[in-house]
């Protein structure tokens, strides 16, 4: 692990955020913005631990951000996930152009 | 180039490809599948870094919890099979524009960043020291953030119930009034279905 540094997770994980970012503009469909919206928080991870192991290796806090992180992203797609399946309920339909009746 | 650079590139690639593939996909099952190998990829990378306790969080919240609860709601939610509408053109092309530009500028500045190490001795990050600086009460312990997000896991547990709970309303139980020829007269106002005579 000589040649593997720090820049490379980096890297890794900012091609990561910004390919979540695509998905979540261009997908229509609320589970696939939901999944854009994992891999963003999944990058976040990446460079939470990348940070901890190659600057601050005698502490966890990294560490303990990345668990937090896992905890509220696991919450969050919970919520979601019932919010599309009433949203499913009511209208037949996950399409958010077609979900617009709060709009006018 | 030694074993390690490889499954580095490895575990890149898998995870570049799978999260490229989930976002362009057309049929969304695909779709969560490709997130799948894409998780399990982030994993990989954990083990790479020597932090088996957090590979072993990855593993099972998101890819044993989130993607299988993702693949259920598809289920719930899509027919089998069907293709996704592609996305409007011009939006996909900027949208597209947008992600390489920020993209390429974010690796720029990260590359002109020099970054200084300051730690000298190594935590293990073994589960006996996470557990005990999880659960400690002095100056560097995370017991307050742990119980406020047990807190919020509970909150967003009973919220899930009472957002997706389908509520089956009782029979309402109404006097109904009967005219000369034994006919039900009813408000119109009253909803017809949950009306049982008595």
């Amino acid at each position: 692990m000589n040649d593997i540094g720090l820049f490379h997770f980096l890297f890794v994980s900012c091609a990561l955020f910004f390919i979540g970012v695509y998905g979540f503009l261009t997908r229509r469909n609320l589970i696939t913005m939901l999944m854009s919206v994992e891999l963003i928080l999944n990058s976040v991870n990446i460079n939470f631990i990348a940070f901890n192991k190659f600057l601050y290796a005698d502490k966890l806090d990294g560490l303990f951000f990345t668990i937090f992180i896992i905890t509220i992203a696991a919450a969050e797609a919970a919520v979601a996930i019932a919010i599309i399946i009433n949203l499913y309920r009511n209208h037949k339909t996950i399409d958010v152009e077609e979900v617009d009746a709060m709009k006018y | 180039m030694n074993a390690s650079t490889i499954i580095f590139y490895l575990l890149a690639a898998t995870i570049i490809g799978g999260g490229l593939m989930a976002v362009t996909s057309r049929k969304i099952f695909r779709s969560a599948v490709y997130l799948l190998f894409s998780l399990i990829g982030i994993a990989g990378l954990y083990f790479y870094l020597d932090y088996e306790f957090i590979a072993a969080v990855q593993i099972i919240v998101y890819v044993g919890g989130i993607v299988v609860l993702i693949i259920f709601s598809i289920f719930l939610t899509h027919g089998s099979g069907e293709d996704m509408k592609r996305p409007h053109l011009g939006r996909a092309v900027f949208s597209a524009l947008a992600a390489a530009f920020g993209c390429m500028l974010t690796m720029y500045f990260i590359n002109q960043q020099t970054f200084i190490v300051t730690g000298t001795q190594v935590t293990e990050p073994s589960a006996a020291n996470i557990g005990a600086q999880m659960l400690s009460t002095t100056k560097y312990g995370y017991i307050l953030p742990f119980e406020v997000v047990s807190m919020l896991l509970l909150a967003a547990m009973i919220g899930c119930i009472v957002i997706a709970i389908k509520i089956k309303l009782p029979p309402v139980k109404v006097p109904v009034l009967l005219d000369d020829e034994n006919v039900i007269v009813v408000h119109e106002e009253i909803v017809i279905e949950n009306i049982e005579t008595v």
